[in-house]
């Protein structure tokens, strides 16, 4: 078993996470959910206090952590708000982490620095009406033109795609086929006031309310050469590996909207009172506690042991698919156990569990549902998938 | 322009403070933090310095670890760090620790001073100003805003009767409300970057200060006897009717609320 144990820092920057979500975000959150609105002021105070750029190095003006540390601040967020948390996830993993890896050394000039500081946000453009985790049914194209691609297609269901503060979209699309007929990809770089790129409205979501998800049609945008990200061809395998890492992220946000429910619950079970005495009292109240609390330890303690892998440079695609799975999970169970103890109060909407009963359903599904997770998992072991 | 921050490490005020037999604070019934009143006076110090440029460094007096308080003042980017700790400080009164911060301050130099208003400990209100005294320098109090002129101090507070602003020549002691500005969260930058910076500990001795003028018995004041405060009592509810505006207003006045 690799050491998992978290360094002084670590544990500093977590409790701060945890009082600024506690300060900062929570008491803001329900507003936002109830309104639909994206919270500008919680992320420019996000920013100010460095999370958006957690992993990165100092030189590109990051704050010198690493994974983990993220998926640290990622956890607390999710405690209190978990569209908050898959803002900081999204901007991060997925919106600024492909050019760090990727990007030439132009490349990181031009769009490091606003993205490390969370003054702008960066999208990342995978998902299609038909292409999901199976990216070989891709259709968005980008053709060679004189001076570099033009870019047609749809792209579904983007996160921080647009925002006020959305500078940047990394797309995924065909640039040609295999001699078998499989699509070659490449990923590219797309400002987001390009020409012929339009946010289209945002989706109406079951949860996740305060998180920016919009479709993006791309007519003709015509992006230069030096857009290309990474070398051409390699825009399925360099995502493959964002997504490994995106999922230690989202399942420590699971994780963290899991131990919400908990929290929760655990003061909801000792203040109310039912037949005399406060309902933490009936076993069938506390087992389910005990239950939700054993399922987060677990997802906590997945989750860790995938990011000390990545981080320890050892492979960690299977130990990353079964922390989403079981985190993802947890979150959901959660969720139910906490409304089902929060009575009627855990059908209103103004009650945080509720919030997590709604926003926690796509924990199953987003960065790869459970069953995608199970084929890696399988495929892992060996089995045919 | 070197400035001082004072900080003090209380018990959480959100957790169950106790008091011991002999009247003093039990600080290992609650969690050890730094004043939330002055990380309000750590955020002046740095805004300062970030307009005019300079040096800050954050003092405590305390048990040993009082240094706590202090590496949570540099791991939101305060330079560096002092803590006065001595065995003959224990049971300390704010005469005492005015005469042991000002020491401190007299020794390691200063241009300016920022202090929180109150601990939310003792909450006496008195110790920035007992610290003026004790150096001889001017005393501005309650600031919710502070600017720096050349070698003038202005603040600016508002007070039941009216809005003041008033100026003093540098060095000078400056305590700050919490309506002054909003504390920075510390970066992860910020943590690692304290770990490495250097806090100094300070003993009566080497500030040249006579231990009997401390601790209990260079106190003026001691604590006779305590109580737990009062459950707090009922309100009093206005009826819905036309009185109830001049109720509601006389209320206010009362309190000098408006």
């Amino acid at each position: 078993m690799i050491d998992t144990r978290l360094s002084e820092e670590q544990q500093a920057l977590q409790a701060e996470v945890a009082r600024f979500a506690r300060e900062v975000v929570a008491p803001v959150a329900a507003h936002h959910d109830e309104t639909k609105t994206f919270p500008y002021a919680v992320v420019e105070q996000m920013a100010a206090m460095g999370l958006f750029g957690l992993p990165f190095p100092e030189e590109h003006g990051g704050m010198g952590g690493d994974y983990l540390t993220l998926c640290l601040a990622i956890e607390e967020l999710a405690r209190v708000d978990q569209s908050v948390a898959i803002t900081l996830e999204a901007a991060v993993s997925l919106g600024a982490m492909p050019v760090y890896r990727f990007g030439s050394d132009e490349q990181k000039r031009r769009w490091l620095p606003e993205l490390v500081s969370g003054s702008r946000l960066g999208a990342f453009g995978l998902t299609e009406s038909g292409a999901g985790s199976d990216v070989a049914s891709m259709r968005t194209t980008a053709t060679r033109t004189a001076s570099g691609w033009v870019i047609n297609g749809t792209k579904e269901f983007i996160t921080n795609s647009g925002t006020d503060i959305t500078s940047l979209i990394t797309v995924c699309a065909v640039t040609g086929r295999k001699d078998d007929g499989r699509p070659v990809l490449s990923s590219f770089l797309v400002p987001a006031d390009s020409a012929g790129l339009t946010v289209e409205p945002a989706y109406s979501k079951v949860g996740w309310h305060a998180s920016d998800t919009h479709p993006l049609t791309f007519a003709n945008v015509e992006v230069g050469e030096d857009a290309l990200l990474g070398a051409e061809g390699r825009g399925y395998s360099n995502f493959l590996s964002i997504l490994d890492e995106g999922r230690i992220a989202i399942a420590a946000l699971a994780t963290g909207a899991a131990q919400g429910c908990v929290d929760e619950s655990i003061k909801y079970a000792q203040q109310r009172e039912a037949f005399g005495r406060p309902i933490a009292g009936f076993q069938s109240i506390s087992f389910m506690i005990a239950d939700m609390e054993a399922r987060t330890e677990t997802a906590r303690a997945m989750w860790h042991h995938a990011a000390a892998r990545m981080n320890a440079g050892l492979p960690y695609k299977k130990e990353a698919a079964i922390a989403k799975l079981v985190a993802g999970d947890a979150a959901m169970q959660n969720a139910r156990a906490a409304t089902q103890i929060h009575g009627g109060y855990g059908f209103m909407n103004e009650f945080l569990v509720a919030r997590h009963y709604r926003d926690s359903k796509i924990l199953e599904v987003g960065e790869g549902t459970s069953e995608v997770q199970r084929m890696i998992i399988a495929r892992e072991l060996g089995l045919p998938s | 322009m070197k400035i001082v921050v004072c900080v003090k490490q209380v018990p959480d005020s959100w957790s169950e403070r106790q008091l011991r037999a002999d009247h003093r604070l039990d600080r290992d019934a609650a969690e050890r933090v730094i004043n939330d009143l002055d990380t309000y006076a750590v955020e002046a110090a740095l805004q300062i310095v970030e307009q005019h440029g300079g040096e800050t460094l954050a003092l405590s007096m305390g048990p040993a670890s009082a240094e706590e308080a202090v590496r949570k003042a540099l791991q939101m980017g305060v330079d560096a760090g002092a803590v006065v700790t001595d065995d003959a400080l224990a049971g300390s009164d704010a005469v005492a620790t005015a005469r042991v911060l000002a020491a401190a301050i007299a020794s390691l130099g200063a241009d300016l001073v920022v202090m929180g208003v109150e601990s939310t400990d003792a909450k006496m209100s008195v110790v920035p100003a007992m610290v003026a005294e004790v150096l001889g320098w001017p005393m501005l109090t309650q600031a919710q805003a502070l600017s720096i002129d050349g070698a003038t101090a202005t603040i600016e507070r508002q007070t039941a009767t009216g809005h003041d602003v008033v100026q003093a020549d540098l060095p000078a002691v400056v305590s700050v409300v919490e309506k002054f500005n909003e504390p920075r969260y510390p970066s992860f930058k910020g943590i690692t970057a304290a770990k490495k910076k250097t806090v100094d500990v300070l003993t009566l001795a080497g500030l040249g200060v006579d231990p009997t003028t401390v601790g209990t018995a260079g106190s003026p004041t001691s604590v006779a006897a305590a109580q737990p405060a009062p459950t707090r009592g009922a309100g009093v509810i206005v009826d819905e009717d036309p009185a109830a505006i001049s109720a509601l207003v006389d209320f206010l006045a009362e309190r000098r609320l408006v």
